[in-house]
């Protein structure tokens, strides 16, 4: 499964844009990206993230389909 | 009704007000988040806010209805700017009105906590010496949920 998931903020600045193509197992969960970010993350120097699905935070557990909208969800800093 | 939004332009704290006042309410609490001159010790000159615009106003939205359901039905307005903001200026208002103080203030207090807490918004500081760096300070709601990257 090939998903082009949403960056933000620190993480858009890092990877140089506000999408990024990433290949996981059709039966990959939230955990799963999150295992492949994670490397490229800590080379980048970048704070630990979340993801959302469908523009609600998911769950480690989560199955990701294609059709999801994925996104990266760095630390909040509203306010 | 309450209402949320995620806006471009300077914020308006007395429309704000306006909107959220009503002849059954005794009180409307407000809150003002303004742009600093200095963020631990180092000058800053400006913040570059930025977000995921759609999740930002679903966050919200869930936020005020929660405030609603613990306070005694409050009714809050609350507006966050994006952009390049100067010292001086508001990067987030909110207002809450109840028939008395316990559940506007309750509400509003509520509302601030939870919108730093998880709304997806970022920002970016500029200090006096030319450099600028995200800033992490808080953490997302979902790091433990799903485990964070690092």
């Amino acid at each position: 499964m090939q998903l082009n998931v949403l960056l933000f903020a620190s993480y858009a600045e890092a990877f140089g844009g506000s999408r990024m193509d990433i290949a996981l197992a059709d039966d990959a969960t939230v955990a799963d990206l999150l295992e492949e970010l994670q490397a490229m993350a800590r080379a980048r120097g970048l704070p630990p993230a979340a993801v959302a699905v469908n523009q609600e935070y998911a769950a480690a557990t989560r199955r990701l389909a294609p059709g999801d909208e994925v996104a990266i969800i760095p630390p909040v800093a509203g306010g | 009704m309450s209402r949320v939004a995620v806006v471009e332009r300077p914020l308006d704290v007395a429309a704000l007000v306006a909107e959220v006042s009503s002849p059954t309410d005794g009180a409307i609490a407000t809150f003002v988040g303004v742009v600093r001159d200095s963020n631990a010790g180092r000058p800053v000159t400006g913040i570059d806010y930025s977000a995921y615009g759609p999740m930002a106003t679903r966050e919200l939205e869930a936020i005020v209805a929660e405030a609603a359901a613990a306070f005694g039905g409050v009714r809050v307005a609350v507006e966050h700017r994006v952009g390049t903001l100067a010292v001086g200026d508001a990067s987030v208002i909110i207002a809450a009105s109840h028939a008395h103080r316990a559940d506007a203030l309750g509400g509003l207090g509520f509302v601030i906590e939870e919108l730093k807490r998880r709304v997806p918004i970022w920002k970016r500081e500029h200090y006096a010496d030319g450099t600028r760096e995200w800033v992490h300070a808080g953490s997302s709601r979902s790091a433990p949920l799903s485990g964070g990257v690092a």
